[in-house]
């Protein structure tokens, strides 16, 4: 790393990602320690580990800050299909860990490699987004981009870890921003709300309801021949999607799938079996009050009650013991981050860097996004761990280079 | 916009998550006390219950371990039922009811299988106890009785039921509470403070150590222990004269309104209402609606008075200056009054003075004392009122106001109650003239008669009646229990009356029931009792009643005496109020005969009598 580059590194950001990172750690120590606790480097305890992932993680900066950043650019191609084969090496080669395929073990040592795909498909995005024989405003080339985005969300379905393929749907943001069509989102939004629509109110009355409203715009528009087409056309579009929802949520999906769904909309309320994650981290967020019960001091977290509590739920942790106030701070630390990541984005010269900005603040509010909207049970239970937080080596090493490789163009981006 | 689009989704969701925050932490405090039943156990640790002293520091109850049998379902082995059904005497199927139940309420924790096991069967139990695996004994602690008398006092334990714990929130399914006597009246000083330990729990339910290190944890702190004002001595004695009979005791100290006895016939033994046995003992005590156990008649029982009630008459006729002590009057075999009404009496010298008329329970006597109280004024309405106020200074047509949770308020009628009973108001003295000798509408319960004997021995005054003498050691300071009632009679006339009462055993209807060295003042009495048999009025044999104190200067002991159905006042109450009187006084008997024959006499048959279907003679 040339010593010019330290003073153009965003330490704003830095600071913010250690922030996060070090309060992270401090959460896993108290919803991972027993009774007692004899030091916090224990390396047999989660919160050792950690403490050793958060080491490795400072030399996993240091080598991609001294990477040069052309290399990326360069090179985003060869990582991604580096990253693809070790996507599909996990049939042949990966563990099996509760029901999914993720993981490389070596020794010791365990690897996902879903983690380190993200930071690979938004380089390779940017890549092709900034290619200049690439316009994006074209459906052919657009058709290309989604490609790159759902080779990785195949793959990962595969494993099968639903949670993480679900991530790559934040890459429309880039897309969009870089000039794609407004259509996809707004059918993406669109289809959402029709989904939870269908699911609350049923098929055949959305089915009516579409009807209703097709004619009302027929009956009240002037241009009766040119609204004929479009009301046609989203009756169809709207029954269709409505009923195929109906069809795939009660003939595809399996029950524990639809029992997600049923929890968050309210209509199936069962404290003990399926909703019991969501209810107990509901509980103990509640627990916290104000001020929070205090470090190592939350009942709910001692008890062990909310299950996978120092991964995905670790955000109960920080709304259990550090009340409104620690867990406001946190989502005001991550809008920031994401906010920063943002503006650092858009200043950028070069379309690679911005496209790959642009996809990282996408990743990490998706995460976040979802993560936090699971564990305050507004959204349906989704596995995926919070950037930063969440225990995991893996992942941790993920949204680092991720994270990194943007402050790393940042840095250098006067010399290009 | 395309620049927009993200800024404004990310600042959305913060403030989303934000709300939700806010109402789950903030806003909705459910979730506090979800996480308060969901995470943490209370243990309560139960405190010794108080100790219960007699006035003599002579232990009456105390604790005993009782063991009861638990089960953690989890734990549980195939073992041999037949010998554990029969190892704590319940059938097979109770022991799989019980097994369901256990395992309906969890599989982690202990649940009681067989609770309060008595000695034997926990002895039995514990060396086999190595072939029952998941089974284990937990110690609870019982009531441990030292006497076989005084149940009525005393009073019970049992378990809280649902309707208390609806009522009183502080009690917590399975805890015990005190019902009837003191055990009832005193609960919360024997019971003590429970202590409280909070333990973290993990979700398995198992506690995984204490909450907070124990710093909000409390000790037990052990009920206090109570002496009672009760002579158990003289309890015993009591209860063992009125075996076979219906009635009561009760022995007031007259200098402090300490109860020294409360007797009532037919008992129990305390013992019977002890851990398992107490449900089927209890049931079969409640129903047996004849002999009726359960209900204290020396303090609930209400019969008219009788003839002790003369001597009192005979105080407020003085207090109101209508007769002296030395005036006579006549008596015709009775007392004519009215249209050829009469008032009977029995055979004795006419005319008679005051002390004459209360040794020989003269009714004409009273009756003309009575008129002249009553129609000293104007109106018999006013006459019956301020003859009410004397009584009611004497404790007597109201409720005494005693520490012990039942009782009955007597009666002593108003003006308003003859108004209810002749509409037309034209009632007068000699309507009422029944009053005068303790019968008709006066209603007195046995402790009220005590009160009223001791304010007499006391020449004007009394403390209201109680039961505990001192708490841990220290003497009761309750105001109710030493601040002196004065009566409305002056203290110069009660020693006209006090020698009449004393004529009573020198020469009057209780002659032979003096104690060699002790002077007693009594006064016999005989009541006239009806019940209903197939919805006939039907009178029965005639309650005997006495009171008396003793000695004559410096009173130790005042009592009432009431045996059902006992005929007339010497008979059965006297004998029993004499031998009372000398037990306490000289801690012995001399008087063997009397003792003897109070003990061989028994009114079983008479009780029989109206429960026979065939027709019977009464008063023989």
């Amino acid at each position: 790393m040339k010593p010019s580059n330290v003073s153009s590194i965003d330490w704003l950001s830095v600071f913010l990602y250690v922030l996060l990172v070090l309060f992270g750690w401090v959460n896993i120590i108290s919803s991972s320690m027993g009774d007692s606790i004899e030091s916090v480097f224990d390396i047999s305890q989660p919160y050792g580990k950690q403490a050793l992932w958060i080491g490795l993680s400072i030399v996993l900066i240091i080598f991609t800050l001294a990477i040069e950043s052309k290399f990326f650019e360069r090179f985003a191609g060869l990582i991604f299909v580096f990253s693809m084969l070790s996507l599909t090496g996990l049939h042949l080669f990966g563990k099996t860990i509760s029901g999914a395929t993720s993981w490389y073990v070596f020794g010791p040592v365990s690897l996902q490699p879903s983690e380190f795909a993200k930071a690979a498909t938004a380089l390779a995005l940017a890549m092709y987004i900034s290619d200049l024989q690439t316009n994006i405003a074209k459906w052919k080339d657009q058709l290309k981009a989604f490609v790159i985005i759902l080779i990785p969300a195949f793959l990962i379905l595969t494993q099968p870890d639903a949670g993480s393929a679900i991530v790559y749907a934040a890459m429309i943001f880039p897309l969009y921003r870089e000039g794609v069509t407004s259509l996809y989102l707004s059918i993406g939004f669109g289809a959402i709300t029709i989904f939870i629509l269908t699911l609350v109110l049923g098929s055949v009355f959305l089915f009516i309801l579409a009807l209703a409203l097709g004619i009302l715009i027929y009956l009240f528009n002037k241009n009766k021949k040119g609204v004929l087409k479009y009301v046609l056309l989203g009756i169809i579009g709207i029954s269709a999607l409505s009923f195929s929802v109906d069809f795939v949520f009660y003939k595809v999906f399996k029950q524990h799938h639809r029992d997600r769904f049923n929890i968050v909309l309210g209509k199936e309320v069962d404290a003990k079996g399926i909703g019991y994650n969501t209810n107990q981290s509901e509980i103990a967020i509640g627990n916290g009050g104000w001020l929070g019960k205090g470090w190592t001091k939350g009942t709910q977290t001692k008890g062990n009650f909310v299950p996978e509590q120092h991964t995905d739920y670790i955000f109960s942790t920080v709304g259990e013991e550090w009340g409104f106030i620690g867990s406001f701070l946190v989502i005001l630390v991550f809008s920031i981050f994401i906010l920063r990541i943002l503006y650092l984005a858009e200043r950028q010269k070069k379309q690679f860097s911005r496209v790959y900005g642009y996809s990282v603040a996408s990743i990490v509010f998706m995460h976040f996004f979802v993560n936090v909207g699971m564990v305050t049970g507004l959204l349906p239970t989704v596995g995926i761990p919070l950037p930063f937080f969440s225990y995991g080596g893996s992942g941790l090493w993920g949204f680092t280079v991720l994270v990194f490789i943007f402050i790393k163009l940042d840095s250098e981006r006067m010399n290009a | 916009m395309r620049r927009l689009l993200l800024i404004i989704l990310v600042l959305l969701v913060g403030l989303g998550f934000t709300a939700r925050l806010f109402y789950l932490q903030v806003i909705n405090d459910s979730y506090a006390s979800l996480s308060i039943n969901n995470a943490l156990k209370i243990k309560y640790e139960i405190p010794q219950r108080g100790y219960i002293f007699d006035r003599n520091g002579k232990l009456l109850v105390a604790n005993q371990p009782s063991y009861d049998v638990m089960v953690i379902m989890k734990e549980l082995k195939p073992f041999d039922t037949v010998e554990f059904c029969s190892i704590l005497h319940i059938t097979k199927e109770k022991l799989k009811k019980q097994l369901t139940k256990a395992k309906n309420y969890s599989t982690r924790l202990p649940y009681v299988i067989v609770p309060q096991l008595t000695k034997g069967e926990y002895a039995y139990l514990q060396e086999k106890m190595y072939k029952y695996e998941g089974f284990h004994i937990q110690k609870r602690s019982l009531r441990d009785y030292n006497t076989k008398s005084a149940s009525n006092i005393l009073g019970y334990i049992s378990e809280v039921n649902d309707y208390i714990l609806k009522k009183k929130p502080k009690f917590k399914s399975g805890d015990l509470i005190g019902l009837q006597g003191v055990e009832g009246q005193y609960d919360s000083i024997l019971r003590g403070i429970k202590g409280v330990k909070y333990f973290q729990k993990d979700r398995f339910n198992r506690e995984i150590g204490s909450y907070k290190s124990g710093k909000i944890d409390t000790l037990a702190v052990r009920g206090k222990d109570l002496t009672l004002t009760i002579d158990i001595d003289l309890q015993e004695y009591g209860e063992k004269l009125m075996q076979n009979k219906r009635g009561g005791i009760v022995a007031i100290e007259p200098s402090t309104g300490e109860i020294l006895t409360l007797v009532t016939a037919p008992s129990y033994d305390p013992d019977l209402l002890v851990g398992r046995k107490r449900s089927p003992n209890f049931t079969k005590m409640h129903y047996d609606s004849i002999s009726k156990p359960l209900f204290d008649r020396g303090l609930l029982a209400q019969y008219p008075p009788g003839s002790p009630f003369k001597t009192i008459n005979a105080l407020i006729a003085l207090q109101e200056n209508v007769i002296t002590e030395n005036d006579r009057f006549h008596c015709q075999h009775g007392y004519y009054y009215g249209r050829n009404r009469k008032m009977g009496c029995h055979v004795h010298a006419s005319p008679l003075k005051l002390k004459e008329g209360i040794a020989v329970s003269c009714n004409a006597y009273f009756a003309q004392v009575y008129r002249k109280i009553i129609e000293k004024y104007d109106t018999p309405r006013e006459g019956i009122t301020r003859w009410r106020n004397h009584l009611r200074s004497f404790g007597l047509g109201g409720f005494l106001g005693y520490d012990l949770p039942i009782g009955g308020p007597g009666r002593i009628p108003t003006a308003d109650y003859y108004d209810k009973i002749y509409p037309q108001k034209n009632w007068r003295g000699v309507t009422t003239l029944s009053n005068a000798i303790g019968q008709g509408e006066v209603i007195t319960t046995p402790i009220q008669l005590a009160n009223m004997t001791a304010a007499i021995a006391n020449r004007g005054y009394y403390y209201t009646p109680h039961v505990l003498k001192a708490l841990d050691g220290k003497p009761n300071i309750d105001v109710r229990f030493i601040e002196k009632r004065k009566t409305t009679i002056d203290s110069i006339h009660f020693e006209k009356v006090i020698d009449g009462m004393e004529q009573v055993f020198t020469k009057g209807t209780a002659y032979f029931l003096q104690v060699p060295d002790i002077t007693i003042c009594g006064k016999t009495g005989t009541s006239e009792n009806f019940t209903k048999i197939n919805g006939k009025r039907t009178q029965l044999t005639d309650h005997s009643i006495f009171i008396a104190f003793a000695p004559k200067e410096n009173p130790k002991i005042a009592l009432a005496v009431f045996v059902e159905n006992g005929y007339w006042g010497a008979r059965y109450a006297g004998r029993i109020a004499s031998l009372m009187i000398e037990k306490y006084l000289k801690g012995k008997i001399t008087m063997k005969h009397l003792e003897d024959w109070v003990l061989t006499h028994d009114l079983q048959e008479e009780y029989a009598k109206p429960y026979s279907g065939k027709p019977f003679k009464i008063n023989q």
